[in-house]
């Protein structure tokens, strides 16, 4: 029973590195700061929650990683998202070939009147 | 008893590590640089989520927890810095 | 009743981090999440009576399936754009409306949307509109993109969070 289980941990850790793995080639391939902001955020939490959970499997059901499981979901959309939103502020542009940037569009509609 | 992990699960995350590294250094805006900076963070969690079951001492789960939220207060202020706004605002 | 709900909060945080039933460990939790929800129970939360509703915990459990579901899917996504090499992506930033009225469920699907597929949250506004930057936009139109990033999580989100 406990053979699987940590067998079964190992596996959910391999897909929790190689997602981590992922998320780093897009931050690097991804043109500009949202596309990196978004892939790298998206696949290296779903990434880091597959590793705690894997070690919650593998050590004995160590409670704690839960916990941390918690605090990682909670906390990395969050910083996201100021991230991105400071970034538009200060005035980053998108990338050239973006189609639409409604916030842009409404900002100086707020400025004009 | 807790297992022993074989070494070459650590590899993608070092690949990964120098991938975030080289982001910060070619980062054309700095806002690159703040992003790779807060998702080099998350990863030194899993790092540490990692030793856990490579060396048998669980003490690393708590120094775990407590880099999520130092990281996720480092990232807020980091942002704050690029928005421009005094800290307290 | 909001510092009862704080140190219920806090004392199974505190369980859960020590994992003992040693019982002088017991006592100094008791008395730290005491001070804790003395001090901060005011800010933690606005109504506390939701934290006891059966049926809003019963939805939260149904939600996290759910969401699990387009987590797994965004990381595809993610995957199959990334490892392309000529890079499928149209992206730029839309605008969609939200019914959700207070605060914890307006972060709450600021947050799902940010790890979906394809889309990340940008801004907030106060009359209920948000920001939503794609990673490939379907279409730029106010309504269209409700339908296609909001619609999923929006009736769980109400029962849970109003």
């Amino acid at each position: 029973m406990s053979e699987t289980v940590v067998f079964v941990g190992k596996v959910i850790v391999l897909i929790g590195v190689l997602f981590d793995l992922l998320g780093c080639i897009g931050l690097v391939r991804l043109p500009d700061v949202y596309n990196r902001l978004q892939a790298s955020t998206k696949c290296v939490t779903l990434g880091t929650c597959l590793i705690l959970f894997g070690v919650f499997l593998m050590s004995g059901f160590l409670w704690k990683s839960l916990l941390a499981i918690v605090f990682v979901a909670l906390s990395g959309p969050t910083a996201a998202h100021a991230i991105s939103h400071a970034a538009h502020k200060a005035g980053v542009k998108l990338w050239e070939k973006s189609v639409v940037d409604k916030y842009q569009e409404d900002k100086k509609k707020v400025k004009e009147s | 008893m807790i297992p022993r992990l074989p070494l070459i699960f650590f590899i993608p995350l070092i690949l990964s590590c120098f991938l975030c590294l080289y982001r910060v250094f070619r980062g054309p805006t700095s806002a690159d640089r703040i992003v790779a900076v807060d998702i080099l963070g998350i990863l030194v969690v899993g790092f540490c989520a990692l030793f856990v079951v490579y060396t048998p001492r669980k003490y690393f789960m708590d120094i775990a927890i407590a880099w999520t939220l130092l990281g996720f207060i480092g990232a807020l202020t980091l942002a704050k810095y690029l928005e421009g706004k005094r800290f307290d605002e | 009743m909001k510092k009862l709900v704080l140190f219920l909060v806090s004392f199974t945080a505190w369980l859960v981090l020590t994992w003992t039933i040693y019982y002088p460990a017991l006592l100094i939790g008791i008395l730290i999440s005491i001070i804790i929800g003395f001090w901060f129970g005011d800010l933690f939360t606005q109504r506390p009576r939701h934290f006891f509703q059966i049926k809003r915990l019963l939805y939260l459990l149904y939600y996290i399936p759910i969401f699990l579901y387009y987590c797994t899917l965004a990381n595809l996504d993610v995957a199959y754009r990334v490892l392309h090499p000529y890079l499928p992506i149209e992206p730029g930033i839309v605008k969609v409306k939200t019914t959700l009225k207070s605060e914890v469920a307006r972060v709450a699907l600021a947050n799902s949307i940010t790890l979906t597929p394809g889309t990340m949250s940008v801004a907030l506004t106060d009359d209920g509109y948000i920001y939503v930057h794609c990673i490939k936009v379907y279409s730029a139109d106010l309504k269209e993109a409700t339908q296609r990033i909001v619609s999923r999580f929006e009736p769980i989100l109400r029962e849970v969070f109003e």
